[in-house]
């Protein structure tokens, strides 16, 4: 397993040599959206109109924060279970999307984009929210205010500590339940 | 007669709020050091090790453990000798949920089932009334997380399924949740009551401490074996493999219908953020 510093946009370059369990810092900017944002940034694509930011090298952060206190550019930001997402996740992928970021298993076709169009996805300590917080400098609301935890915010990451759970060529880092071994099978 | 001020409540309300979202309780951190000792996989031992430390952030920054601040689940006991001045006690806990949310900096995740708009204060809150005998109002609050709530399942069990049918049932619930919950998780179990209770108890069962043992062995030796169980599954930290795919197993037992076996599993994260108070 190997250690990567990579910077925003990504590049094809940049995730074909990702394996999963290897282990990303990403520095740059990355794009807050979970389920009614991607509902409605699907809308847009539908009706053939511009999202609210390039999906070209783009990382998409599972992420709803909680408010930020006064002096923090954001409140806790730990990820969302990504799976509620991937009805949306292979069209995103297929328009330039590299990364998401969330915790939580992903479906066939999600973890088949990712081979399809270079395409990682990275799993963020669920529950660590206060400590991951540390690693957003800045945080700006582009879209779609009026909801609340669920808009879309620019935020721009320092040394954000990441682990690839899927990667490019197929592979997946989570263990699979031992039934046996639990005495059921 | 014992009256107590509307005014009290809502304050306390508030303070659990805010301190359960923010202060890890001793009882899970001591669970987590335990399983950080116990655990040899290096990806595990990261994740036991970025929970501690989050906790320790949260705890001196006052940030939330984690940015989901859930729904306010309360169990309340109000003593019938108690009379509540100033207004309506629902309306006292909503109060609090709501000063407490936006003090505290705490996300408001309360919303429309269908419109998906959100209530903007994170009310209403859940809330179980019990009446008691005495004097006294007990209020036990709890932050539930929407990705541990998810994976929970009600189910209706052929009495004949029994233990073993439960057993299998909660197993199999564990495993296909896998990492979606936040493992290590903590895994309440109603069995009996209705289709409706039984998910009540099995949240109940939540609130427990985690060091506890249950009064009856029969239950508390349940717990201990599916425990051992589950942790046999290997999901671990996060889902990343390991000993720790459970911190802990609380089972409440309650009569029902003789056609029926009702099971609840309720699952939480490895954060049982929950706080106390008696008035």
């Amino acid at each position: 397993m190997a250690e990567y510093k990579l910077n925003t946009p990504l590049t094809d370059e940049d995730i074909v040599q990702l394996k999963a369990g290897d282990v990303v810092f990403l520095t740059g900017t990355i794009y807050s959206a979970r389920d009614a944002a991607h509902k409605k940034l699907v809308e847009l694509l539908d009706q053939g109109k511009e999202l609210p930011f390039d999906l070209e090298g783009a990382a998409i952060y599972y992420v709803g924060p909680s408010p930020a206190p006064p002096g923090r550019p954001i409140g806790a930001a730990g990820p969302t279970t990504s799976y509620r997402m991937d009805s949306f996740a292979p069209r995103l992928y297929s328009l330039g999307l590299k990364a998401t970021i969330g915790k939580g298993k992903r479906d066939e076709p999600t973890r088949q984009a990712m081979q399809d169009y270079k395409a990682v996805y990275f799993g963020a300590t669920g529950g660590a929210g206060a400590l991951l917080s540390n690693s957003i400098v800045e945080s700006t609301v582009i879209a779609f205010d009026e909801l609340g935890p669920e808009a879309i915010r620019e935020m721009k990451v320092q040394d954000f500590p990441l682990l690839v759970i899927n990667d490019a060529h197929g592979n997946e880092l989570y263990a699979v339940p031992d039934r046996k071994a639990a005495g059921i099978e | 007669m014992r009256t107590i001020h509307t005014s009290e409540i809502i304050d306390a309300v508030a303070n659990m709020c805010i301190k359960a979202n923010t202060e890890l309780p001793d009882d899970v951190r001591a669970k987590l050091e335990q399983a950080l000792a116990e655990e040899t996989s290096p990806s595990a031992k990261e994740v036991l090790r970025q929970l501690l430390e989050n906790a320790d952030l949260a705890r001196d920054t006052k940030l939330p453990l984690c940015q989901d601040t859930g729904l306010a689940v309360l169990f309340v006991e109000l003593g019938d000798e108690v009379k509540i001045e100033g207004g309506n006690l629902r309306e006292a806990i909503n109060e609090g949920v709501r000063k407490g949310y936006k003090d505290g900096f705490l996300r408001k995740s309360s919303c429309h089932p269908l419109t998906r708009a959100n209530m903007g204060d994170n009310t209403p809150a859940i809330i179980h009334f019990d009446m008691v005998p005495g004097d006294k109002l007990k209020m036990v609050f709890m932050a539930k997380g929407g990705g541990s709530e998810n994976m929970s399942r009600v189910t209706m069990l052929a009495p004949a399924q029994g233990w073993e049918g439960i057993k299998k049932f909660v197993i199999n619930r564990i495993a296909e949740a896998g990492p979606n919950p936040c493992p290590p998780t903590i895994v309440g179990i109603g069995i009996g009551g209705t289709f409706d209770h039984a998910a009540k108890i099995a949240k109940k069962s939540l609130m427990r401490r985690l060091d506890d043992t249950h009064p009856d062995p029969q239950i508390a030796a349940m717990e201990k074996e599916l425990e051992e169980d589950l942790n046999k599954l290997g999901v671990g930290p996060m889902g990343l493999g390991g000993k720790t795919t459970v911190l802990s197993v609380k089972i409440t037992v309650e009569p029902c219908h003789l056609a029926s076996l009702p099971l609840a599993v309720n699952v939480q994260c490895h954060s049982q953020r929950h706080e106390e108070v008696v008035l």
